[in-house]
């Protein structure tokens, strides 16, 4: 009565998912990168060597010398200082901490009410899909920064207040990519045996059609944390993001901006290459993983 | 008939398919004056009792209205009219489900179970969450239906791709089994797996029906699979039985000509001596169901 052949022998998804991600250098690479600026950005205040949020330790003697000029504290500047005498890599690091941080917590909320979102309509249908579908085109219809920038403008600055704006204006990308998947899947068998049980509702969604529309997901959340810590640091640039308290990359970017013409290159264009750095490795580790997901793009 | 225990009951159940109507369609519509789309009358008018520990095969071409006709049954499809009602009991009530006594063996193993569930979950998910058994006992439970439908118990914490289709479909069994039903629906439980693999299968839904005194409903287009399960036959053709009756009599002495015809075009392998039978197909394209023609629907198609 039972089966001759055996079933295979169990590889983790997880470590065939890597062994083919490390094949493409590039990618492993720029993966390598991102981990090395989350964890130089996770112990910033351990590596740095200033405090730049201290005001005290700041002297207005050490601003806007350039790399490699030996301060009023005794330590090498490497990278030079900014206009309020910061020492340029400890703001970089801090600022690093700050955009990541951002960036992650609007992927995360917008990703999870996004998903919610385009999964319940699928599922649903009728007037509730439509609804909720009619205002995400809607909201996709115009650039995602315009609507960034009038909410944060109107919320005024801080962190919470930016997060609310990234994740309005980024929730629709997840909500449009959920609804695709989730529109495939609530046809599946599987879900018709769910409900045949019968399952609560809730539980087919969320159990169910939400963990199988993930791939898509994940590819989207890379691009759009990279794409809001763009957002975040256009917004700090324009002065609209957050507090001078608190520099993020895009701040930092800004306040050297006046001195680009005078020589002083080196408080925009540092911060400017963290921040290049940092979007491209996401992206490239995003298109690496969205390469892998996507069945027609397998040998 | 003398009133038997009847444990099934369909009544006059009928089932129209409507496409979805958009705004924009719906505003196309009301410029041009035409009315409503067409409905597809995938089921209209089916009227079948069954009773207890009995098996009812359930035969037709593809897209006679046969699975969605399971479904209905099932639970899984609202019909459009009429009831279905198990031990006097409706199915389905404000368009949800309300019993657990009927379960579903669906066609496509590979479909039927979430890809992203480890197999012994998927099987204990229904009894925990309807109190079947608690959440602490699961692992045995799972363990004692796995060696139940012939699988080793200890595969239970796999996903559904490290299974083959044979495998699968015994998991699928052992998930509607787990929730003790009293009917059990296979729609086309066998279609999607190899020969040697469909007997297999269908010898474990042979056991388990005895063991468990399950009342069955069995789908399928392959004649000598039904003849070979069933008790009772009804034969469907776009959207109504055309015959029903006791296995023997419908496939011996067939009263409708569609059934007749159906069962002389089955490939046969002539025995020994025997002139090579000529199969005969029957004549003609399976109408729409959208546009079916007035009155017998087979007559169209039909040698006499």
């Amino acid at each position: 009565m039972t089966d001759i052949s055996p079933p295979q022998k169990a590889t983790p998804p997880l470590l065939l998912f890597w062994r083919e991600f490390r094949r493409n250098r590039v990618a492993a690479v720029a993966l390598g990168l991102t981990v090395l600026l989350v964890f130089v950005a996770v112990f910033a205040p351990l590596i740095a060597p200033q405090d730049p949020y201290d005001l005290g330790a700041l002297s207005l003697m050490d601003a806007r010398r350039p790399p490699g000029f030996t301060g009023s504290g005794g330590y090498t500047h490497i990278l030079g200082t900014d206009p309020q005498g910061r020492d340029l890599l400890s703001a970089i690091l801090y600022g690093l901490r700050i955009s990541i941080e951002i960036g992650i917590m609007a992927g995360a909320i917008a990703l999870a009410i996004g998903a919610t979102l385009g999964v319940v309509a699928a599922y649903l249908g009728g007037w509730v899909e439509s609804l909720i579908m009619r205002i995400v085109d809607l909201q996709l219809s115009f650039p995602a920064i315009l609507l960034a920038l009038v909410l944060s403008a109107l919320l005024g600055q801080g962190k919470a207040q930016l997060v609310t704006a990234l994740v309005a204006a980024q929730y629709a990308y997840f909500a449009r990519t959920a609804y695709g998947a989730a529109t495939s899947e609530r046809r599946k068998d599987y879900i018709e045996a769910a409900l045949a049980t019968p399952l609560h509702a809730r539980r087919v969604v969320f159990k169910h059609l939400l963990p199988n529309c993930a791939p898509p997901l994940i590819v989207v959340a890379t691009v759009q944390i990279a794409s809001s810590i763009s957002l975040e640091a256009t917004l700090s640039f324009l002065g609209l993001g957050l507090p001078v308290t608190e520099p993020s990359l895009g701040m930092l970017i800004s306040n050297g901006f006046p001195y680009m013409m005078s020589g002083r290159y080196w408080i925009s264009v540092y911060p400017g290459v963290m921040l290049i750095l940092l979007i491209m490795a996401i992206n490239i580790v995003g298109d690496q993983i969205r390469d892998q997901l996507n069945p027609r793009l397998r040998r | 008939m003398k009133p038997r225990d009847q444990y099934l009951k369909v009544e006059d159940v009928s089932k129209t398919f409507t496409s979805r109507q958009t705004m924009g369609g719906k505003l196309a519509r009301a410029i041009t004056r035409k009315g409503p789309p067409p409905g597809l009358q995938a089921v209209s008018g089916v009227t079948l009792e069954l009773a207890k520990g009995q098996t009812l095969g359930l035969v037709g071409e593809s897209g006679c209205g046969k699975s969605t006709l399971g479904r209905i049954m099932a639970g899984i499809h609202s019909p459009s009219a009429g009831t279905v009602r198990i031990d006097g009991l409706p199915v389905m009530e404000h368009g949800k489900k309300t019993t657990t006594a009927v379960q579903t063996v669906f066609q496509d193993p590979f479909a039927s179970l979430d890809p992203r569930m480890k197999v012994g979950d998927a099987v204990a998910e229904g009894p925990i969450l309807h109190g079947l058994i608690m959440p602490s006992m699961a692992q045995k439970y799972v363990e004692r239906w796995f060696a139940r439908v012939g699988l080793d118990p200890s595969l239970s914490h796999r996903y559904p791709h490290q299974f083959s289709g044979g495998q699968r479909q015994r998991i699928a069994i052992a998930r509607a089994l787990a929730m003790q039903p009293k009917l059990l629906i296979c729609d086309e439980p066998v279609a999607s797996l190899d020969v040697s693999i469909q007997a297999q299968v269908i010898n474990l839904f042979l056991e388990l029906r005895r063991e468990l005194e399950l009342t069955c409903v069995f789908i399928s287009h392959d004649l000598s699979v039904v003849r070979h399960v069933s008790d009772r036959v009804a034969v469907m053709y776009l959207g109504r039985i055309v015959e029903l009756g006791e296995t023997q009599s419908v496939f011996g002495r067939p009263a409708h000509p569609y059934t007749a015809a159906l069962l002389d075009s089955v490939p046969r392998i002539a025995a020994e001596g025997e002139a090579l039978v000529e199969f005969k197909p029957i004549e003609g394209e399976i109408p729409s169901p959208l546009n079916p023609p007035p009155g017998c629907h087979f007559a169209p198609r039909c040698p006499r």
